[in-house]
């Protein structure tokens, strides 16, 4: 028996080496993201123009940037993409991450049912929305999963002056999972929801819900691209993962990025510093 | 809601039409989850038959840890595998997170408790009714072990099938450890669950159908397999 066991695991742990060679030999890198650049589809799009150009394969992992950025201090990946500064910047603050470009922008919007319970649809103040939406008790879905929606969501309320917390579980629901799942489950409730525009434009169960409140400053969304540090983290495909920031940074990527075009409609704005 | 008619037509539309990328998922899934099956075969049998075979002190205790260890939510799994592959963890120098190789170690631990709590059950009832003969027989413990694990192989084809059946449904684990890459380590359930998410609730709906369909399939196999081997037994 004991022999027998002793064959069994030797076995098993000669088909996990085994298994672990075997997926490593091709150039790949493993570009540690947000729901919401995955989401719309932007990956899809772009991934294949670069590997068609370079042969390097692009794993995408798509996490809230929170989890995204705890993974790259993990050594977990090679590149991070995620979009809020300033985690991004104590990231790199830590030894983390080389250096942060900024990438491309969007913007956020905050989207509700036609009926509209807060009266905010057309407002261009998100502080005033916001207020509003808390002063009625309207029903409001938040991310609450450490994202940089989230991050961005809670600065927002801040700024309003409301402490929405003080309402959690009530009219503030706290959905702890990714934008799409916060959409379906904001929509089901009929909550408004504070969305990235890209995940919104591409999102396929929008039912009876519209845009209520854009084109405040305060909504202005920047993504990032960092370099995980191969001085603290070994096993960074550092060549490979450069050479992916240094596509997505030039003429040729920044280019592709504008052309990403979901509903005929630009989702992601390039404004990489010029070379 | 449309959304169940439109989800069976998009099911029996991806099927027929072969779509590779789904192909490429389902070869994943099964490849994952069977993998899993067998490892947590190989480990819980054996364990499953020492502990109802064998008398030891803390036996009890260990029974009831194995019983216990079956709820084991696939989430706490994931993060445990996670942070034990992670390049930060202990087995960080393998590489493997993100790996098919680390979803068919996080499954294994998963489904490795069902099938040890489940044949240890199994075999203790027959082990009470070949007692007196083993007795006669004057057999090893070993040989006991493996003559119930024989007669009991067709009852512990279910207890394999439960074991599928928990690593096939799973997402928590595979998509933790996994990362849901799209061509690497997306699975059936890690699919579905982006499909909700992207709001894509019909492609999720007919990816579910196909997955029901994928279990049924391996679940007849295994029938039939048994029959036709039960009919030559008894010829």
């Amino acid at each position: 028996m004991e022999k027998l066991s002793r064959r069994m695991f030797g076995a098993a742990t000669l088909a996990l080496l085994i298994a672990a060679g075997a997926e490593a030999q091709d150039r790949s890198i493993i570009v540690q993201s947000t729901t919401s650049t995955a989401n719309s589809g932007l990956y899809d799009y772009l991934l294949p123009i670069f590997n068609d150009k370079t042969g390097i394969t692009v794993n995408v992992v798509a996490v809230g940037t929170g989890q995204a950025i705890k993974n790259a201090a993990n050594c977990d990946g090679d590149v991070l993409l995620v979009h809020a500064r300033p985690a991004e910047e104590k990231f790199i603050a830590e030894g983390g991450g080389v250096e942060r470009t900024d990438l491309m922008y969007n913007d956020f919007v905050i989207v509700g049912p036609a009926s509209d319970p807060a009266g905010v649809a057309g407002t261009t103040d998100v502080e005033v929305a916001l207020s509003q939406i808390a002063g009625k008790g309207a029903l409001f879905a938040s991310r609450g999963d450490d994202s940089g929606t989230n991050k961005k969501e809670i600065a927002l309320w801040k700024a309003a002056g409301v402490d929405p917390k003080a309402g959690s579980g009530e009219w503030y629901r706290e959905t702890g999972s990714g934008m799409g799942a916060t959409l379906n489950a904001g929509i089901g409730m009929g909550a408004y929801v504070l969305t990235d525009r890209a995940t919104w434009i591409s999102f396929g169960n929008k039912q009876d819900y519209r845009i209520a409140v854009e084109g405040d400053d305060d909504l202005f969304n920047q993504y990032g691209v960092i370099l995980v540090n191969p001085e603290k983290c070994p096993s960074v495909k550092a060549a490979e993962g450069q050479e992916f920031i240094d596509w997505i940074l030039s003429k040729d990527g920044q280019d592709a990025i504008a052309g990403y075009r979901v509903a005929d409609q630009q989702l992601f704005f390039p404004n990489a510093p010029a070379e | 809601m449309q959304d169940f008619g439109e989800a069976f037509g998009l099911a029996f539309g991806l099927v027929a039409s072969g779509d590779a990328d789904l192909v490429e998922i389902v070869a994943l899934s099964l490849r994952v989850s069977l993998s899993a099956t067998g490892l947590a075969c190989l480990i819980g049998l054996p364990l499953g038959a020492f502990l109802a075979v064998s008398r030891f002190p803390g036996r009890m205790p260990a029974i009831i840890v194995v019983n216990a260890l079956m709820g084991l939510p696939p989430v706490v799994v994931g993060l445990l595998i996670y942070l034990a592959l992670s390049r930060a963890g202990p087995l960080g120098v393998l590489g493997v997170l993100y790996t098919p190789t680390a979803m068919i170690v996080a499954q294994t631990v998963l489904i490795t408790p069902i099938v040890a709590a489940l044949s240890r059950q199994l075999i203790e009832d027959l082990h009470a009714e070949y007692a007196e003969q083993f007795r006669s027989l004057c057999l090893t413990r070993r040989q006991e072990v493996q003559a119930l694990l024989w007669d009991g192989r067709y009852a512990l084809l279910t207890v394999a099938l439960a074991g599928f059946g928990r690593a096939v449904a799973e997402v928590g684990a595979v998509m933790i450890v996994g990362g849901n890459i799209d061509h690497l380590t997306r699975v059936m359930t890690t699919a579905i669950a982006l499909e909700t998410s992207k709001g894509d609730l019909g492609l999720a709906l007919a990816l579910g159908i196909v997955l029901m369909v994928i279990a049924l399939g391996v679940n007849a196999a295994v029938q039939s397999i048994r029959l036709t081997a039960a009919r030559f037994a008894y010829a």
